[in-house]
């Protein structure tokens, strides 16, 4: 099968992402790479653990002043509304609709967009509004840090699918690019699942 | 016949250096080191059972070291290739399931044989709840210190007598003496090898533990322990000793009610007394003299150097004279790097000057003799 | 690019390697900057050992001293060992597998580059102020407390690196996943390929805590942060648990490929196959997953409590378990063979009494209590060096002369090389036993200077002659190098004459493709079944046809040079005007050349069949 290999709906392989050796790795390499990414997020949740509400002096900010339940469930409808959309993106690459494809990603890249515009909101109110930097005490760094990082996937996440979708927009799908939009909507999955887990343990667990 | 006597010469060498590794383990474990500084020979009570676990622990791993070395050399001489057997292609073994079960079983039993004394000796060593007991007056029954590391000296304050002091630790023989370990700026060590093993001062936390001294092993080692910082913690980590004076229970009763009733010094001569002005003007912001200082540790930035004359070193590594008591005071940044105390120039202190304050300190004492 | 039609000349060859996506090549250049690396590290250790040579010692300040001992440590373990280690993995591996390359061959040289410029960065500290010098280990409230940039150049040096080695890492437990040639099996792999797949998933697994404390370390020091600040309610300790968690799993990754390495050349030169196959590949998975669970035996100091400290405790001595069976195998594999005692060999013999004393001396640190003693004292020193070099080390050398026929189609001088290792193994134990004993004499780490009449001249004398006798072995390895490349005499495929797996099947070099015909395995030790069967090469697997290779590209230097610059921006960001402007700059052309790989397509090119045909035929027979 040459990657560049013209076909139709009904000859389109089951798995396009894995119908070469070239995609075959790319699946396992990226599932690899989500395994060590996941023990970077796990990492960056053991900190912000140990350092909940740690603050210089009594009085400072913490947790239970700053986090409102309307925003974050907003948010994070949002983002998991954005998975299931990459969902049905897959879906139709699966089977060979290219333009519903990209319309599909067109629409979780702008829920993307929409989460983090929210998180932007969110930061901008609590720096500026509430007077807590990053800077302004152990308890902040570990927020922005955790929170930041994840919303700079999420960056990167779009940034990525983005180019994906006006790199091939002439010239459709193939075995070639198949497997490229395969892992992209990989990592958009597991931003999500991160984003759940930063929903109850910081948001939820941080308003008891 | 050349190439069967290189080959011999090999296994010798292998052997040879073996054995030498041996016999110097044997000659050295026969009590190695000063008895003042070494941990091969254990002073306390915590020491000998730490040294005890060593002991135990190397004899078992002698045991497999041995069981090894045997094979090995066996098997390096008996099967090694000659002119004879140059060709031969040996028999081509998968494995044997009885001698896998034996040397996992074996070793597994060995180790759990280890972890017994291990575990029971972690928690026996790590039981500091006789600090929370109180006697009818509600003052702790044991005697406690709190030690403050800092760059680079050591503070030891003792809450119960009210006595703060720093440099030389002086503690009772025979008894358990428990300690709260932190530190004022970064992480150190305290460690006083030949009494216990070593514990962090960690500036985030205040960890517990205790030592003891025996007697006898106090006078062989001239009654004078030293002590060390055992984490890097700058340029002049490796000059952040201190002293431990380990007395009779009278002579520390003694040390104690001295330091409590100390009174302001009385300098003995014209020179001494113009040295106290300097101390007062130029010293006194950061080094207390009064061995009940009461302020707030955190403020405590420099040592108490009430019974400074009494010390065994100056600046935990100089040799106690006047001479290098100047030479301290004037270039205390070379001689411990990144330290926190200031420089005193000829601009600052001048050379009589210098010479008065040194008369000065060399008279604080708090003990008559 | 075909094989026939290669330019000559300096330049060319420096831009060949430098867009080189060739697994051998880059290994090359793997152990070339690993082996300069080492080089370095171990000047940093003999001013160590002069310092050290007498008492109070003047020889270097002691600030320039706790720079020498970090940058000793840091150089040797992330610059020399585990490049030299991935080096030999880049190599040989893919070899034993029966594959052309590795499955992400862009990756790879990536991967190397990042590590390059990574390590560049680190000692580029030494011109730009002074070199880090809070220990390899760079404990947070004396790192965050140094005054100059060394541990910034520190935080970020590593960082770069250490995403390099993430990569080498996933490239090849991919590789061993999907590329494995007919026939082979998970286990008909030879062992150095299994301790290459175990050591990858602690790569994956064990350097994203280094990544996050390194975060978390450079956010303190460049960005205000609070992680560390134990006034803003931080925690040091916090910083040791992620070092160690990254840690310990490291010091498997060093040792597990030197493991796999003397499982070759004990069977090699024993001419028999590896006894208990099985039970060593069970012993090397066991010993990678029970790395992850021991790393607060690096703590038993910081006052974790009794219960952390003796669960630790009995969790350390576990491994010691695998280990030993691994020992007794290879014992055992020697044991009614027929051996012949080249270089390789005599590394392998040595290393079995040297690495049990390293490791005996580890189940003793493990030994909770006596580790009060022990921790941060030179006994700790004697027990690391104990096993890295006497592991590590002694199987870096080792595989320097059993591979470098496959590398570069020469031999090592045997003589030399026998030179070398009496040196060098006599001078390691002179150096190093003394130190269990200083250790417990009283001696901390770390220490600039010691003071006399302490006890502690003579061992540190011994020790200090020691390490001389190591430098000229070294100095004799060199020679060695030199002269076998200037003499530039050729060999075969299988120039140790009993090789037994798919590596040996291949001309010395092997072509850039490999193979021509993929090879059939037919069971563990494939190429000594196929000569004990009389055959002189491998059977193949598939006709002859074009072959599908990847190309070079110069984009991996560029995106490594890119954070590179990136690092001087953001270590100078608030002192310098240019710092923010270098360090969007140094991003802009990490990430735009990023983009370019993305956005431009790169499917390879076709050797095609006839010119298969008509190479001079090495080895495979269609």
């Amino acid at each position: 099968m040459h990657v560049e290999e013209q076909f139709t709906p009904k000859t389109w392989p089951e798995a396009p992402e894995k119908a070469t050796l070239e995609g075959k790795n790319k699946f396992l390499g990226f599932w690899f790479f989500l395994g060590g990414e996941t023990v970077l997020f796990a990492s960056f949740f053991a900190t912000y653990l140990a350092l909940k509400d740690k603050v210089p002096k009594q009085g400072d900010l913490v947790s239970t002043d700053l986090f409102e339940l309307p925003l974050a469930f907003i948010m994070t409808m949002v983002l998991l509304t954005s998975s299931i959309t990459s969902v049905y993106a897959m879906y139709h690459m699966k089977n060979y609709h290219f333009k519903k494809m990209q319309a599909w990603l067109l629409i979780t890249v702008l829920l993307g967009l929409t989460f983090l515009g929210f998180e932007i909101y969110e930061f901008y109110h609590y720096t500026h509004g509430l007077g807590f930097g990053y800077t302004h005490s152990a308890f902040s760094s570990a927020f922005y840090t955790l929170v930041g990082f994840h919303g700079g996937h999420v960056v990167f996440g779009l940034g990525w699918i983005t180019a994906l979708m006006v790199r091939n927009s002439k010239r459709g799908l193939s075995l070639y690019n198949a497997p490229k939009f395969y892992i992209a909507s990989l990592y958009w999955h597991f931003i999500d699942v991160v984003w759940v887990f930063i929903f109850t343990v910081v948001y939820l667990m941080g308003m008891v | 016949m050349k190439e069967g006597f290189k080959l011999t010469m090999k296994q010798w060498l292998q052997k040879g250096r073996l054995l030498s590794v041996f016999a110097i383990l044997a000659l050295v474990l026969s009590g190695c080191g000063k008895p003042y500084l070494s941990a091969l020979q254990p002073a306390g009570e915590v020491a000998k059972q730490q040294y005890d676990l060593i002991m135990f622990s190397l004899g078992i791993m002698t045991l497999v070291i041995v069981v090894v070395c045997v094979i090995f050399v066996l098997v390096i001489v008996r099967f090694r290739r000659t002119k004879e057997n140059e060709h031969k292609i040996p028999k081509q073994v998968e494995g044997s399931h009885t001698l896998e079960i034996v040397w996992t079983i074996i070793p597994i039993v060995l180790l759990l044989i280890l972890a017994v004394p291990t575990v029971a000796v972690t928690f026996s060593q790590g039981d500091v709840s006789a600090m929370d007991e109180k006697d009818e007056d509600g003052n702790p029954t044991a005697l406690i210190v709190n030690v403050r590391a800092h760059l680079y000296w050591w503070e030891f304050e003792y809450p119960g007598l009210g006595i703060v002091t720093s440099q030389d630790l002086v503690i009772p023989t025979e008894e358990r003496v428990y300690f709260n370990l932190t530190s004022a700026d970064i992480k150190h060590s305290f460690w006083i090898p030949p009494l216990g093993g070593k514990l962090d001062t960690n500036p985030d936390n205040i960890n517990k533990f205790f030592l003891s001294v025996d007697q006898d092993k106090a006078s062989k080692a001239g009654q004078i322990f030293y002590g060390k910082c055992a984490e890097l913690c700058g340029p002049s980590h490796a000059y952040m000793d201190f002293k431990v004076k380990a007395l009779p229970k009278n002579e520390f009763d003694q040390w104690v009610s001295d330091m409590k009733n100390a009174k302001a010094p009385t300098p003995s001569t014209e020179v001494a007394r113009k040295g106290e002005e300097i101390f007062n003007n130029s010293c006194l912001q950061c080094h207390a003299i009064d061995p009940s200082n009461e302020a707030p540790a955190a403020t405590r930035v420099a040592p108490n150097l009430a019974n400074f004359a009494e010390r065994e070193k100056i600046a935990g590594i100089l040799d106690h004279n006047e001479e290098e008591l100047k030479r301290w005071i004037r270039e205390s940044d070379t001689i411990k790097p990144g330290n926190k105390m200031p420089v005193f120039s000829k601009d600052q202190i001048s050379d009589d000057d210098l010479n008065a304050l040194a008369a000065y300190l060399m008279e604080l004492k708090v003990q008559k003799k | 690019m075909s094989s026939i039609a290669q330019k000559s000349g300096f330049g060319a060859t420096v831009w060949d390697f430098m867009t080189t996506v060739d697994h051998k090549k880059i290994a090359i250049l793997y152990l070339a900057a690993g082996g300069f690396f080492f080089l370095l590290g171990g000047i940093e250790a003999m001013i160590i050992r002069i310092q050290l040579f007498v008492p109070d010692s003047g020889f270097v300040s002691a600030g320039l001293f706790n720079e020498m001992l970090t940058m000793h440590g840091v150089t040797m373990i992330f610059l020399a060992a585990m490049p030299i280690l991935i080096g030999f993995m880049n190599l040989v591996m893919p070899l034993q597998i029966g594959a052309r390359d590795v499955a992400f061959p862009f990756l790879n040289s990536l991967g190397f580059w990042l590590f390059f410029f990574g390590g560049l960065l680190l000692n580029l500290s030494w011109f730009l102020g002074g070199a880090p010098d809070a220990g390899w280990t760079s404990y947070a409230s004396l790192s965050l407390n140094s005054q100059t940039h060394g541990i910034d150049f520190y935080a970020l040096g590593l960082q770069i690196s250490g995403f390099g080695t993430l990569m080498g890492g996933i490239n090849f437990l991919v590789t061993i996943i999907n590329m494995r040639a007919p026939g082979m099996t998970y286990m008909r792999m030879p062992m150095f390929t299994w301790t290459t797949f175990v050591a990858s998933a602690l790569i994956l697994f064990a350097f994203p805590p280094l990544t996050v404390g390194l975060f978390l370390l450079t956010f303190d020091r460049m960005f205000g942060a609070n992680f560390f600040n134990v006034a803003a309610g931080g925690n040091t300790i916090i910083w040791e648990h992620f070092f160690w968690i990254f840690g310990h799993p490291e010091v498997y990754i060093l040792i597990l490929p030197a493991f796999g390495l003397f499982s070759e050349i004990f069977s090699t030169f024993s001419r028999k196959r590896l006894f208990g196959y099985s039970s060593m590949v069970f012993a090397t998975v066991l010993i990678g997953f029970l790395g992850f669970m021991v790393w607060a035996h690096h703590m038993f100091t910081v006052g974790l409590g009794n219960i952390a400290n003796a669960i630790f405790a009995v969790a350390s001595f576990a491994i010691g378990v695998p280990t030993g069976i691994k020992i007794f195998n290879w014992l055992f594999t020697m044991w009614g063979g027929n051996i012949k005692f080249t270089t390789p060999m005599l590394y392998a013999a040595a290393f079995i009494p040297s690495f049990v004393m390293g490791g005996v001396t580890g189940i003793m640190v493990a030994t909770a209590p006596a580790d009060y003693q022990f921790h941060d004292t030179y006994f700790v020193v004697a027990h690391f060096h104990y096993v890295i070099v006497g592991g590590v080390v002694l199987a870096i050398l080792a595989a320097t002369h059993f591979y470098w026929p496959k590398a570069f189609g020469t031999m090592l001088n045997e003589t030399l090389g026998k030179i070398t290792f009496v040196l060098f193994v006599v001078g390691f134990h002179l150096t190093f036993f003394i130190q269990h004993f200083l250790g417990l004499m009283g001696m901390p780490r770390r220490i600039a200077t010691y003071l006399p009449g302490q006890g502690l001249d003579t061992g540190n004398l011994i020790s200090s002659i020691g390490a001389i006798l190591m430098a000229l072995g070294v100095i004799v390895l060199l020679i060695n190098i030199v002269m076998t490349s200037v003499k530039n005499v050729k060999v075969g495929n299988d120039p140790w004459g009993d090789g037994r797996t798919l590596e040996w099947a291949l001309p010395s070099p092997p072509p850039f493709y490999n193979f021509k015909q993929l090879p059939f395995v037919r069971g563990i030790d494939t190429y000594w079944i196929e000569k004990m069967e009389g055959r002189e090469g491998i059977t193949p697997a598939e006709p002859l046809g074009d072959i599908h290779m990847p190309n070079g590209s110069i984009l991996p230097v560029f995106i490594s040079f890119g954070f590179f610059v990136a690092a001087f921006g953001c270590i100078y960001r608030t002192e310098q005007p240019w710092g923010l402007a270098v360090l969007i700059i140094g991003l802009v052309i990490a990430f735009g050349s990023m983009l370019l790989r993305s956005l431009k397509d790169d499917h390879g090119f076709h050797i095609p069949k006839s010119e298969l045909m008509s190479d001079k035929d090495k080895g495979v027979r269609a």
